[in-house]
């Protein structure tokens, strides 16, 4: 067993902009954590107190050597259990395009978290719109990198879209960060951001 | 990792409950002078706070780790006790006993009642999981262990890991529990009996008066049998045994012994007739069938509620006997307490066998929560 310590790697850039949307000491769960890596410098640099929810085996143990408590589950059945209002922040970055009932999983969230971080891949992303018109291509970009026939992505939408459907549940948008391929967006987004990251609140 | 391991390593004894101080079962009755088999690895430091309490499963013993002298085979556990192992032997205390009513030192059905000077037979008293669990803390008070670092079992191992959690909240302080359940179904209640009837009926039982005679071997042998296709998955089964014929070129179209898992069934039957008691069997089986977290409290969230140990909970993809959603159960509820808990569900095809053969990843996630779990201790 080897005893070193985890160097702190840099972000990617949507994990560091949830990174900056989080108040040092919160509580925060991350669905679909992944590696763990983002939770890891929550809990290193911010002091909070964080833990994920994770569907694939092998990011379990890479969560565990880090030292982070997480479930190994699907965020499609496993949030009704958690008590209202549980956490600071619940984050669901990049997973959302993967879930079967989107809607229910946003509730859900916004029911066990104060506040929840969303990071919503921009199917309508300029290029991609290229791809689309003038390729006659369904398109790829670095945030959809998949083919049509063994994408894990069940629903497509755009920043746009996400917005509408906030309105519409009546989900308040207090923070919103687009990123690009090189650096953050402000103007524009739906055209020039690869991916949305919304701070919502019911 | 290391691949040394423990080395040669002794059975303790220690006696407790010693008349008028017998312990008060479960079930009301009491039972007195109780000895326990154990064996500790590793140092307690000066504090006493590296302590790791190890429980056994059905069949097992005190002997985790390490090897009794001139033995070819180690202790049940011994990939995963021992120096640089995931129980590090080099950082923790680690202390495993024989549970109440079991036949390897601690006293149960088959040891001799001082009052009669014969074994007890079916006179001993139903034991329960919680009152095995009253006894290892006779042994942690006599150790001068008032806190644990951390208890880990599989199966019936996890089920005592559970009750300490919640009969000890104080002194837990983390558990890691494996290919187990909250309380004991119909489907494994049903299993259980069929290996309890198995013992019953044989002729050689005489009503569990058969020590110093002769031992109910058919019986026994039959219970194990029926356990270990339990332990087994469908798919290990066959990629192990496949219809692969024992000793003949055809089959024999007779009763004989045809196919290869017939033989294993009946080799692994024999041998543990060699190292178990038949009434032991009965006792700890029905043991087990006793356990429910739920009808202890009224609802599992209930029963976790004052727990306060952070949790690392393992179970396997192809386990049927203890089938993961289980514990997933268990995990939902702990989550619902707020307390911290941690699982992994492992992709294995061994069943619930698992347990002991799926030891690499489980090394992984428990050298690793244990790491967090004594960031401190020295």
């Amino acid at each position: 067993m080897n005893d070193q310590n985890f160097e702190l790697k840099k972000l990617a850039s949507d994990s560091q902009a949830i990174f900056d949307l989080i108040e040092p000491r919160s509580k925060v769960l991350d669905l679909g954590c992944g590696d763990g890596e983002l939770l890891y410098h929550l809990i290193q640099k911010k002091n909070c107190h964080a833990s994920g929810i994770e569907i694939d085996e092998h990011s379990i143990y890479q969560c565990i050597e880090k030292g982070i408590t997480v479930s190994h589950a699907d965020i499609n059945e496993e949030l009704a259990h958690y008590p209202d209002k549980r956490f600071d922040y619940v984050i669901l970055n990049e997973s959302l395009q993967q879930v079967v009932n989107a809607e229910r999983v946003i509730t859900e969230a916004l029911r066990i978290g104060k506040q929840i971080i969303v990071g919503v891949p921009n199917f309508c992303f300029l290029p991609a719109r290229f791809q689309i018109f003038f390729g006659g291509s369904v398109p790829k970009t670095k945030c959809l990198p998949y083919e049509w026939y063994n994408t894990p992505n069940v629903r497509f939408f755009s920043l746009k879209d996400f917005r509408s459907f906030c309105k519409k549940k009546n989900i308040r948008i207090k923070n919103f960060i687009g990123i690009g391929n090189t650096k953050r967006v402000s103007i524009f987004p739906n055209l020039f951001a690869i991916l949305g990251i919304f701070l919502l609140e019911s | 990792m290391s691949t040394e391991g423990l080395g040669n390593v002794v059975t303790q004894y220690f006696t407790c409950c010693e008349p008028p101080h017998e312990l008060v079962l479960k079930s009301g009755e009491k039972l007195g002078p109780i000895t326990v088999a154990y064996e500790t690895y590793g140092q307690l430091n000066p504090d006493r706070s590296n302590a790791i309490l190890i429980c056994h499963a059905l069949s097992g013993d005190a002997h985790a780790a390490g090897r009794h002298d001139g033995d070819k085979k180690p202790g049940w556990w011994d990939i995963m006790i021992g120096p640089g192992k995931a129980f590090d032997t080099n950082k923790y205390f680690v202390i495993c006993s024989n549970v109440l009513g079991g036949c390897r030192g601690t006293t149960g059905p088959s040891s001799i009642n001082p009052k009669t000077g014969e074994p007890y037979g079916l006179s001993f008293p139903v034991v329960t999981i919680d009152d095995m669990v009253h006894v290892q803390k006779h042994l942690l008070d006599h150790l001068q262990i008032t806190r644990l670092l951390s208890i880990a079992g599989g199966s019936m191992g996890g089920l005592q890991a559970m009750k300490w959690c919640v009969e000890y909240p104080d002194m837990v302080q983390s558990a890691v529990v494996i290919a187990t359940n909250y309380r004991h179904n119909a489907q494994q209640i049903a299993l259980h009996e069929v290996g309890r009837q198995a013992i019953m009926s044989d002729p050689d039982w005489q009503q569990g008066n058969y020590y110093g005679k002769k031992v109910p071997k058919q019986g026994l042998a039959l219970a194990r049998m029926i356990g270990h296709i339990t332990y087994m998955s469908e798919k290990s089964m066959d990629e192990k045994f496949g219809r692969k014929l024992i000793g003949k070129e055809k089959v024999g179209y007779d009763f004989s012994m045809d196919f290869e898992v017939q033989n294993y069934l009946r080799y692994r039957g024999d041998s543990f007739v060699e190292r178990f008691d038949a009434n032991s069997y009965l006792y700890i089986t029905k043991a087990v069938d006793y356990f429910d977290l739920e009808e202890d409290a009224g609802s599992l969230a209930k029963a976790l509620e004052h727990v306060s140990a952070k949790f690392l909970v393992i179970s396997f993809t192809s386990d049927w006997l203890y089938p993961s959603h289980q514990l997933k159960t268990f995990v939902k509820a702990l989550k619902a307490n707020d307390h911290d808990v941690s699982n992994v569900i492992i992709e294995s095809d061994y069943g619930h066998d698992a347990f002991l053969i799926e030891t690499e990843r489980q090394e992984h996630a428990i050298g690793h929560f244990l790491k967090r779990i004594s960031k401190g201790v020295s």
